[in-house]
């Protein structure tokens, strides 16, 4: 490896190493593997995996047809319960979700590789642009979408396959939202996002005008004004503090700001980090910083969480992952200072936890581990600039099971909503279904009355 | 340790496999390494009548069905008899037995269906020191429209006339091998009987298309955009080559004739199927043309340490054992009741029983008990069909249990009637014979 000198720097590596290290986590199935793979689905009934995907895919049946050499038909199965099915296939946390659902865990603890299975027959039909959906004759109606992640592009398509026009404002430069700069490098190479965007735009009927943030351009009224439904898949904008003493000090770095900056660097060689670089947080973005910290040539990278191995929310793959990748992951420990030497960050003194009378407390105790890099992975949070007087709850906005939010025409989805899961595959089933009460609601405004005698 | 020692009509092997007359004993080369990896015996590539030798197609010889895993499940040929000169296998034959006198060489020929064809090619095979001969009466491709293979065995008067020539001219002892591509199978083993043959073999390969290609729509094996129907074999067949053995080893008019069986036979437990439906020995092609000729090894090891388990000694113990439990329908026991059980530790919820019964049978096992995924079979729907057991993927998981005499039938409501009684005397059959009044 690179050079380990101390500090925030970039180009620790050779280029050969970067493209290695940031290469795809797991290589696509080639046609015999996917055979292979799929062979070993039963063909449940009443499938336990179809009940744990939050989109309902009917897995059993895009399997068997990847099986008897149908892979466009496979990805039409899959993408009729989830447009994003390619990027789901990459990130969708598989080992908590279908994947453990699966019934093979309890013949040979071993499920079948569903996740893999569906990016293979999602890439097929992909690469050869193959569309499954018309629009419907235009309804004249308009919809704006606020958020072009996974939330508001599912969310569109299914508007568009209605024969709706939409209208997605975004605040960033490009579509695609946390998949475009939330997602660690290695599990969507290859530029995926964007031609995950195309490939849904590709359905027409949908703008997207990039740039434009509520509260700054525009407010909800203003939408309202406009278009005849709005729907708000605004993601987590804003990042908790750290309420730690030195928190300003040079160094000290938000995780998500870290990895939407990899994604948005070609070579990864410009991405500067530290010797040794602490993570600060339990979550799976705890687990992508520190393994792309790692990856980028760090000499140490430890991840420091104020609770137990149990109470992470980076699933048992993810923390197997960073291990592997020689991050160490320490528990019980909550920052309570930043050291810092001429303003840099030079180390952290971190309190003990334990948790006493079910509060988490410290324990008097101290430590102090040594880094130039400190990465908070602490959890985001909703910002509710311009909305007015939506009804918010724990911070994010209450929705009823079909996405209605408390104010009229405006419905919502995906992380910014209560009780979410905070995942891509969660969000794109709340964009989908906010769409179909959408367009319930709209085709009914369209019917003529109907006089009863 | 089981002694596997065979003697079939005076032909002495040390095992009961026998490679059958196929690719893998057309020539030394094959057959010296088959005795090498152990085999007990080969029946070697058929021969034909003296002259220019039959040609084959100079493309695909195979069409193959697959299971999972590219599993092979059913092989299909178009392959004639030897296509090499009747003298180099006359003297390959020769020599080799000389190598391997304790092993069986057999010969199959299939010459045209005149005396004088089959009267002037066995004193040729019987010089090779040969230990017997096969007649192909089985080919179902090719050579049958000549008049020879396959078109002999579908005649039974042919079958008798050709075994009885054969039996004339030459002290060797016959084979004969049967067709399966015919309503019943005892009609040819009884003429091969009546002509004096000393055994039969069967089955020999089934006529078939294994698949269509749907870019040509040409069958496969496709030569130059045609084919033509092949001799099925391999794993698929071998229910069907078990029922016909087991139909001639029963029948009357045949009982007692020696059978070396053939189809499908892939392991060990397939032989001794064989064995104990009434085989003497037993022919393998498909599961070496696979695999090599080491399966062999699995096969005696195998049938070896089943036999020692169960305390048989010699292939005698076991040969035909089977034979009196197969029986007509109409003598199956109506009064036994069986019912499926599912053992809920390894049942692992994949649902296939539940809807294999619920949309195709006798809606007879839960999805749900208490609001939880269950699968559960309901003794008073279940009429013990099996199916539930066959679709289960987990060996084992679903059983059928058969009721004790005296237990309640919950789907009859009556209890289970410990008396035997068949299709004959049954009350519904109009033609069950009446009580003397």
């Amino acid at each position: 490896m690179g050079t380990t000198e101390t500090g925030i720097l970039s180009g620790r590596l050779s280029p050969v190493e970067y493209e290695k290290n940031f290469s795809d986590l797991h290589p696509p199935l080639d046609e015999h593997e996917a055979l292979v793979a799929s062979d070993r689905c039963y063909f449940c009934y009443d499938a336990p995996c179809m009940t744990a995907c939050p989109t309902s895919i009917d897995i059993p049946l895009f399997i068997r047809q990847i099986s008897t050499g149908n892979p466009i038909g496979s990805a039409n199965t899959i993408f009729d319960q989830n447009i994003l099915g390619g990027m789901c296939a990459r990130v969708c946390p598989t080992e908590t979700l279908c994947e453990q659902a699966c019934v093979r865990n309890e013949a040979e603890h071993r499920p079948v590789e569903i996740g893999r299975l569906q990016r293979y027959a999602t890439d097929i039909a992909m690469r050869e642009n193959r569309q499954f959906y018309q629009r419907a004759e235009p309804t004249g109606k308009s919809v704006a979408v606020i958020g072009a992640g996974p939330a508001g592009l599912a969310c569109a398509h299914r508007l568009a396959v209605k024969g709706h026009d939409v209208v997605i404002y975004d605040a960033r430069e490009k579509a695609g939202g946390l998949n475009e700069y939330g997602i660690a490098t290695y599990k969507a190479v290859d530029d995926f996002a964007q031609a995950e965007v195309d490939y849904v735009l590709a359905i027409g009927g949908i703008e997207i005008r990039n740039n434009q943030m509520l509260g700054r351009d525009f407010s909800l009224n203003d939408l309202l004004a406009k278009h005849d439904a709005v729907f708000l898949g605004l993601g987590l904008a804003g990042v908790n503090a750290l309420r730690a003493e030195g928190e300003t000090a040079e160094g000290v770095e938000d995780a998500v700001d870290f990895i939407a900056a990899l994604r948005q660097s070609a070579t990864k060689a410009d991405i500067a980090i530290g010797r040794r670089v602490v993570v600060l947080g339990g979550g799976m973005t705890a687990v992508d910083a520190a393994v792309q910290a790692k990856l980028l040539g760090a000499e140490e990278v430890t991840i420091c969480y104020r609770r137990g191995k149990e109470h992470m929310n980076a699933s048992e793959f993810e923390q197997d992952l960073a291990a592997a990748k020689g991050v160490t992951i320490r528990h019980w420990l909550q920052p309570k200072r930043i050291i810092a030497r001429d303003g840099k960050v030079a180390g952290i003194e971190l309190d003990y936890t334990t948790i006493a009378d079910g509060r988490l407390t410290t324990t008097g105790e101290t430590g102090v581990l040594t880094a130039d890099h400190v990465l908070k992975a602490i959890g985001q949070t909703f910002e509710a600039d311009g909305l007015g007087i939506i009804t918010l709850q724990s911070g994010r906005i209450v929705v009823d099971a079909e996405g209605r939010t408390s104010l009229d025409r405006v419905w919502a989805g995906g992380d910014c909503v209560l009780g979410g899961e905070d995942l891509t595959v969660s969000a794109v089933a709340q964009g989908r279904d906010a769409a179909e009460s959408i367009n319930h609601v709209l085709a009914a405004a369209s019917r003529p009355a109907v006089a009863v005698a | 340790m089981a002694d596997l020692r065979n003697n079939f009509v005076g032909i002495k092997s040390p095992n009961p496999f026998w490679l059958a007359s196929a690719p893998p004993t057309d020539k030394a080369y094959n057959v010296e390494r088959a005795f090498k990896a152990g085999w007990g015996g080969v029946v070697w590539k058929t021969l034909g009548e003296e002259g220019p030798p039959v040609v084959n197609v100079n493309g695909p010889r195979y069409g193959a069905i697959w299971g999972a895993d590219r599993r092979l499940l059913g092989l299909n040929n178009i392959e004639l008899i030897t296509d090499r000169d009747l003298y180099t296998n006359l003297r390959e034959m020769k020599q080799v037995k000389m190598n391997w006198p304790d092993r069986a060489l057999i010969a199959s020929i299939m010459v045209p269906c005149e005396e004088n064809a089959w009267k002037s090619i066995l004193p040729l095979v019987e010089e090779t020191g040969a230990d017997g001969i096969e007649l192909n009466f089985g080919c179902p491709h090719g050579m049958s429209e000549r008049g020879m293979g396959a078109a002999v065995g579908q005649v039974p008067e042919y079958i008798e006339m050709v075994v009885r020539w054969c039996k004339q001219y030459t002290r060797m002892p016959v084979i004969t091998k049967l067709t399966p591509n015919i309503t019943d199978v005892r009609k040819p083993a009884r003429a091969a009987k009546s002509g004096g043959t000393d055994a039969v073999s069967l089955i020999n390969t089934i006529n078939s298309i294994t698949s269509v290609n749907l870019d040509t729509f040409s069958p496969e094996p496709s030569i130059d955009g045609k084919g033509s129907h092949g001799g099925y074999c391999g794993p698929a067949v071998k229910p069907i080559a078990l029922n016909m053995v087991a139909e001639i080893a029963r029948d009357p008019e045949t009982y007692g004739l020696p059978i070396s069986g053939i189809g499908g036979i892939t392991t060990w437990r397939d032989a001794a199927e064989f064995l104990v439906l009434g085989a003497g020995n037993v022919q393998v092609c498909t599961a070496a043309m696979t695999y090599g000729f080491k399966i062999v090894e699995e096969m005696i090891t195998g049938l070896s340490a089943w036999m020692d388990t169960k305390g048989h000694r010699t292939l005698d113990d076991i040969c035909g054992r089977a034979v009196p439990n197969v029986s007509d329908w109409q003598y199956l026991n109506l009064n036994y009741i069986a019912k499926a059980r599912i053992d809920q530790d390894a049942c692992i919820k994949c649902g296939r029983c539940h809807i294999a019964c619920e949309d195709t049978s006798h809606q007879a096992i839960t999805q749900y008990v208490d609001g939880k995924r269950h699968f559960e079979v309901m003794e008073d729907e279940c009429v013990g069909c099996n199916l539930c057991v066959n679709v289960c993927p987990v060996q084992d998981c679903i059983t059928m249990v058969g009721l004790e005499p005296g237990v309640l039938d919950e789907r009859t409501g009556k209890a289970v009637d410990p008396n035997y009684a068949n299709w004959t005397t049954h009350p519904n059959n109009p033609m069950a014979r009446q009580a003397a009044e």
